[in-house]
């Protein structure tokens, strides 16, 4: 009763984006405020409805209904509550049900806030919105629906696939689709804009914070899930360039380069059609991840049950999203003309690296993750693209543009002199180098000269995050919550890659047998079996092992890693024990029994690993702050800025 | 310079640039790409034995030796039609087990032998990596040609 309570709740939700669809977009084209005023209600009710939807099949899991197909697919009696709730986006078809709850909210949120837009804009963006809430709810309940019974009903569950069953996975996806379909928004903002054709600075500043908030999202949701498959998955590393990584990787570039392409537009009324661009890529590049997760072309454990119908489908959406923004886009563009100009060395011309760099970074990640896919496709021979060439490919681009961010932080618009930051930012530079050549050294050793740059550009860009926080507070001005928030952003750039390179130069990994009472050293860490056990859990059985671990004779820790078999999916499951610490981790992971008492085990010594997600944090913060500048809340338009005069009529 | 010709200059540079990082992705691009040979490729000496590739099939029942306390192990990959043996160092995956699709990537030694470097199973008892499937999928229409069935492809 329930299930079929929330599958009719689901087409109902799908009939509502159809008036939200076309009263939005009619009303605005043939200006009848009466039609526009529907479209707000439908979001209203369209929101109501799938949250609804998404609450009868949350109902379904916690109720143990093993008579609904996909709750018995991913679900057990025996499971724990919390992992209940979380298994509703744990497969295929709840998981398309959460993108929908999702990108519902983000069309609420946006009819909430959007009171100080023009009628007309609101409308076009909700409109479009509707347009894509409806492939998504015609997606979910013509090929994959969660409500479908199982009759007669199962006596107990399948369980759910026991990687999944982790607090970081659990909460990772709604991070991850908060931010993939927060970037529906700009796209849909930035369609609206093609339709009305009209694109000026205020357009820019009302797409800004949603933007920041999307990315804002992605960014944890991408750090959530490295942090998972660093201590869930056994292997102990932090990113693989894995497609399904990728697919979540590109979305986040490209939308960095429209934070700061909208930067642009929004100060200086330029780089317009190709902020329009990168709008439509990044949600282009959303969608296009949803189909190499969703559709099973990529062998991964994200791709539950693959369908040929349901890769389809994605693919005829993504083909029409794409091609209707671009072929708009190509229509309409012209119409986008700036014609301020800016020098050479100015804040526009760096940001325009700064796009060029991030879009190339892009390119070459798509090229990784599709060209295998490709080759497979035409029958050319199966190949993979090795992890080398993706961090070599993606290096290229991005240290000259850690390089020029310093700078780039501190140039003013139109024409940079520097002034006075000049030789302030020389300093800082001469500072780096003496820095980051004796640091990593003295702390841990000459590596190479790949380890020196990494550093470099770390303490280059830190410091100069610095600067302007620490000036406006020695002269007691007023910071920007805008310009903090930039700051912010870059520090954690900054610690991200202080993490990233001291981990990639100076882990330790070792994989060896131990028996009981053996040890063994690694990096200066002396590691002793001390015991091995059998334990039970809620839903499995495991052998865990004591591991001890010393450093000149003084305990440091004990772990307890263990190999754990889930009693409904019998495969077994690595739980490694880390012993976590900022200036580095210590992991344990148990491979498999080679003796009456002995085991294989993978030992590893990872230097400030935790650097990596909290540098990912401080960004995300960073985005947080920024969206919290007082003028993206004031609800009068203020006189728009310089530059945007240059705004198009309509043709 | 007007402002125009500095644009101008300023979008020539951008052009090369990009052009430079393309030009280099794809050379290298061919230097890490790891092909993918069934069992039979290389019972035929399609394989290559100077550069790493890939190399699926099922673990053969009954193949599986580990020296006592030893990180070594050796094992036989099959399409069913011809088989690689295989040797690896290291804690293999969870889902490692006879009778299970696998991936492993390493070099061929002078005795044939694959030594794998890296060696890749999936989280579902069922699974078979669909490069694995395919190409026992061919060698299984291959022997029976006018068979209309072919084994599940398990996904």
């Amino acid at each position: 009763m329930i299930a079929e309570l929330g599958h009719f709740a689901l087409i109902l939700a799908f009939c509502l984006t159809l008036p939200q669809a076309f009263f939005g977009l009619a009303g605005a084209a043939l200006r009848r405020p009466h039609w526009m005023a529907v479209t707000p209600r439908a979001v209203a009710g369209q929101f109501v409805f799938t949250a609804l939807a998404f609450g009868c099949l949350a109902y379904s899991f916690l109720q143990n209904d093993f008579s609904v197909l996909y709750v018995a697919e991913n679900s057990n009696s025996a499971l724990p509550t919390f992992y209940r709730f979380a298994a509703v986006w744990g497969a295929h078809e709840g998981s398309l049900l959460l993108w929908m709850l999702v990108l519902s909210t983000w069309t609420l949120a946006v009819a909430a806030f959007g009171g100080s837009m023009p009628q007309a804009m609101l409308s076009r963006v909700l409109g479009v919105l509707g347009l894509i809430s409806a492939g998504f709810a015609l997606f979910i309940l013509t090929t994959s629906s969660p409500f479908a019974r199982l009759w007669p009903a199962a006596a107990d569950g399948r369980d759910l696939n026991p990687v999944l069953q982790d607090p970081a996975l659990a909460i990772h996806p709604p991070m991850l689709y908060t931010g993939y379909v927060g970037f529906s928004v700009p796209f849909a903002f930035a369609v609206a804009a093609m339709l009305e054709g009209k694109l000026d600075s205020m357009w820019a500043r009302w797409v800004r914070p949603w933007t920041t908030v999307a990315w804002m999202f992605l960014t944890v949701g991408i750090a959530l899930g490295s942090w998972w498959a660093y201590y869930e998955l056994g292997w102990g590393g932090w990113w693989f360039w894995d497609p399904v990584e990728n697919a979540s990787f590109m979305p986040w570039l490209m939308g960095t380069a429209l934070l700061h392409s909208l930067a642009v537009t929004e100060k200086r009324g330029l780089f317009k059609s190709w902020t329009l661009l990168l709008a439509i890529g990044s949600f282009s590049l959303s969608l296009l991840g949803t189909f190499l997760v969703r559709s099973g072309v990529i062998e991964s454990v994200h791709a539950f049950a693959s369908d040929p119908s349901r890769g389809l489908f994605i693919l005829i959406f993504l083909a029409v999203c794409v091609g209707g923004a671009l072929g708009l886009y190509a229509w309409r563009a012209p119409l986008f003309k700036s014609n301020a100009g800016f020098a050479v060395i100015s804040r526009e011309s760096f940001l325009l690296f700064n796009n060029v760099l991030l879009v190339t970074a892009t390119a070459a990640v798509l090229l990784g993750t599709l060209y295998p896919m490709f080759l497979d496709a035409l029958k050319l021979g199966k190949i993979s693209v090795g992890a080398p060439w993706f961090t070599a490919f993606f290096l290229i681009p991005m240290l000259p543009m850690m390089f020029l961010l310093a700078p780039g932080m501190h140039a003013e618009w139109k024409r940079a002199s520097f002034g006075r930051t000049k030789s302030l930012l020389g300093m800082l530079f001469a500072i780096s180098v003496v820095l980051a050549i004796a640091v990593p050294t003295i702390a841990y050793g000459w590596h190479s000269v790949l380890t020196i740059v990494g550093f470099l550009v770390a303490f280059w860009v830190a410091g100069s995050a610095l600067i302007e926080p620490i000036e406006r507070i020695r002269k007691k001005h007023s910071l920007s919550a805008s310009v903090l928030g930039m700051c912010v952003a870059h520090f954690g750039l900054a610690i991200f890659i202080i993490g990233a390179t001291t981990v990639q130069s100076y882990k330790k990994e070792t994989d060896l047998s131990l028996g009981i009472g053996q040890s063994t050293e690694v990096a200066g860490y002396t590691f002793t079996m001390n015991k091995l056990e059998n334990v039970t859990g809620p839903n499995y059985d495991a052998v865990q092992s004591e591991v001890a671990i010393t450093r000149d004779g003084k305990p440091i820790t004990v772990l307890h890693p263990q190999k754990r078999t889930y009693r409904v999916q019998t495969s077994p499951m690595t739980e490694a024990g880390i012993d976590a610490g900022w200036g580095r981790d210590l992991f344990v992971a148990m491979g498999e029994q080679i003796g009456p008492s002995t085991w294989s085990l993978r030992l590893q010594y990872k230097p400030m690993v935790r650097f990596i997600w909290l540098g990912a944090v401080v960004v995300a913060l960073g985005g947080l702050i920024a969206v919290c500048d007082r003028r993206y809340r004031q609800r009068v338009p203020v006189r728009e800025a310089a530059g945007s005069d240059a705004q198009a009529k309509v043709a | 310079m007007t402002p125009r010709r500095r644009r101008m200059m300023l979008v020539a540079l951008i052009v090369l640039g990009v052009g430079c990082a393309v030009a280099f992705a794809l050379s290298a691009f061919q230097n890490n790409l790891t092909y993918f040979y069934s069992p039979s490729d290389v019972a035929a000496g399609k394989a290559p034995t100077d550069r790493a590739f890939r190399v699926g099939g099922m673990v053969t029942k009954g193949s599986f030796q580990r020296p006592p306390n030893s990180l070594e192990a050796h094992f036989v990959l099959t399409d069913y039609a011809h088989d690689v043996k295989v040797s690896y160092t290291g804690v293999l995956p969870d889902l490692f087990r006879e009778g299970q699709g696998i991936i492993a990537r390493g070099r061929l030694n002078s005795e044939g032998e694959f030594v794998a470097e890296e060696v890749l199973a999936k989280h579902d008892e069922n699974y078979m990596p669909p490069q694995v499937a395919d190409s026992l999928k061919k060698q299984y229409e291959h022997e029976h040609p006018s068979a209309n069935q072919t084994p599940s492809s398990g996904s």
